[in-house]
């Protein structure tokens, strides 16, 4: 049953140190907010699994938050490369980051697994790729019907899930529109589910076949307006694509990362992404 | 800007959008083959239907995304859907008549690596990786790659098959249980190139209007092959140079401008 609190709250009762966590958002939605409060609450050893793992995984593993990351595209989407997280690979800085790398392929069929409630994910994939000789959670499984052999990984269940999405009403039940992205799978893959929403309303006043994630499946909800910064909450705002591209600066440099760390996550709260969004609101 | 009023790189564009269908539908990589792919569906394929692996399936974006998830894709797209319906249903299920990627390293097989150089476990530099890209290699009815050349870009092995193209030639696919064509065309800003139908190896078959074949092997890895007619691409029109123009100077004043009050720091183009 979802409960609605801080974020802050809803980040220390949910997040532990060693935990399997998802903060997932393809692309639209990403729980930006949520994954600085984690920065800011300082967990350690973490397992962070995400598709993408995008701007906010280079700042939890250039914070030193990270023991290893599953995931299957590890850019900045549209811009290059993740500097944080390859410094970590290249050359163990903050800490040695053990990876786990898959495809998007790969991870939409394990988080769909996982919420699924089954062990592993089944599929076509993998066939000729240098993936499955590096990963060796990369198997495969014989088709007991046709005989096809077919990649096998382990389904994705992780301790605690973050999202971000557009509105939730009154009892807690959300709604996400839009790339919906891997958002639904995610949340249920997971034994608890954490979500930011831009504002709470009394009806969500929804399509019939709308992506919603009823209150009893989710663990805490949080308003959190302009949560997603620097990624984008469609109807909301858009994304904030100079932020991508300075990013790109800002991380490829240790102090220069660091700084800003202290300025814009560490010595901030989550009530500062409201205004950072103000400008980019449709 | 050469002495023929267009780039190199509008001419790589432009010869890559020649080769969509109206009838296609294409899953389309981001940077170049976004590029290409819209251009055709502004000049001559206006029903073609190009799909972001975000799961926007008949977008029609007035700028090209930043990224394979920017709204405009969803805003402009007939439907979309989650991702794993994106890659389960579409992609796996066969729907997908050209897989068209870029490429950070390609041999001349057609194998694509975008995840490292150097060795996997202790890379001497570690690249975004794979994506979509293993999936849409195998699955797409064919696969269109499409990039500058270069030493470094086209190399006779690639250093890890992030993406399966003809292996080392031949039946490999076949082989290894993949019956879609796989790499079946390569755009460079320089020439066209087919793979030769028994071993496989990718085969200039259209030089772009000036190019001479010391620059295509000074750009490449491999010993190049050439087909026995190699055609000359015809240059880029007006109309097709117009529309690219038009449409990349929408793209970069929609990107730069997307933080209203400047940061001052840098306004610089993305992957494009």
């Amino acid at each position: 049953m979802a409960k609605f609190m801080s974020l802050k709250d809803a980040v220390s009762e949910n997040l532990s140190d060693g935990d399997v966590v998802a903060f997932e958002g393809f692309t639209h939605l990403i729980p930006h907010a949520a994954a600085h409060e984690a920065i800011r609450q300082g967990y350690k050893n973490l397992t962070l699994i995400r598709m993408t793992p995008d701007v906010i995984y280079d700042q939890m593993i250039g914070m030193g938050m990270a023991k290893k990351v599953i995931f299957s595209y590890a850019g900045n989407p549209g811009v290059g490369l993740l500097r944080r997280l390859r410094d970590a690979v290249e050359n163990g800085w903050p800490n040695k980051l053990e990876i786990e790398e898959h495809s998007h392929s790969a991870m939409a069929n394990a988080y769909e697994a996982g919420a699924a409630g089954l062990p592993l994910a089944v599929f076509r994939g993998y066939r000729g790729a240098g993936l499955a000789e590096v990963n060796p959670n990369i198997k495969s499984i014989t088709c007991p019907f046709t005989g096809e052999i077919l990649a096998a990984i382990p389904s994705n269940r992780p301790d605690v899930t973050f999202i971000h999405a557009q509105k939730a009403d009154k009892k807690g039940n959300v709604m996400v529109e839009g790339i919906i992205g891997i958002q639904k799978e995610a949340a249920l893959a997971a034994k608890r589910a954490v979500v930011t929403v831009e504002e709470v309303v009394d009806d969500l006043n929804n399509h019939p076949n709308a992506t919603v994630l009823p209150h009893w499946a989710l663990t805490a909800v949080c308003l959190v307006p302009g949560g997603a910064h620097p990624s984008y909450a469609h109807g909301y705002y858009i994304r904030d694509n100079a932020s991508y591209l300075e990013w790109d600066n800002i991380a490829a440099d240790r102090d220069r990362f660091t700084a800003w760390m202290q300025e814009n996550v560490l010595n901030a709260t989550a009530e500062d992404f409201a205004t950072r969004v103000e400008s980019l609101r449709v | 800007m050469s002495e023929l009023g267009y780039t190199s790189d509008e001419m790589m564009t432009i010869a890559a959008s020649r080769v969509m269908r109206n009838d296609d539908v294409c899953f389309v990589g981001i940077g170049a083959p976004s590029a290409a792919c819209n251009v055709a569906r502004l000049i001559h394929a206006p029903d073609i239907t190009l799909i972001y692996e975000s799961g926007t399936i008949g977008t029609e974006p007035d700028v090209l995304p930043l990224s394979i998830g920017d709204g405009e894709l969803c805003e402009t797209a007939l439907t979309t859907v989650s991702v794993p319906e994106m890659f389960r249903y579409w992609l796996q299920g066969g729907w997908i008549s050209v897989g068209f990627l870029g490429a950070a390293e390609v041999d001349k097989f057609g194998n694509i690596n975008t995840t490292v150089i150097g060795d996997y476990h202790h890379p001497k530099v570690r690249l975004p990786g794979g994506g979509g890209a293993p999936e849409i290699a195998s699955s797409s009815q064919e696969v269109y790659i499409t990039m500058k050349q270069s030493l470094r870009g086209m190399v006779e092995n690639v250093q890890f098959f992030t993406s399966f193209g003809h292996g080392e030639g031949g039946d490999h696919r076949q082989r290894l249980g993949i019956d879609t064509k796989g790499p079946t065309l390569l755009i460079t800003d320089l020439a066209i190139w087919r793979p030769d139908p028994v071993t496989k190896e990718f085969t200039v078959v259209s030089m772009h209007p000036g190019v001479t074949r010391e620059q295509v092997q000074e750009t490449c890895g491999w010993p190049v092959k050439y087909a026995k007619a190699v055609e000359t691409t015809p240059a880029p029109t007006e109309n097709e140079l117009g529309i690219l123009r038009d449409l990349r100077a929408r793209t970069k004043a929609a990107h730069e401008g997307t933080k209203k009050v400047p940061q001052g720091t840098l306004l610089k183009q993305g992957s494009e």
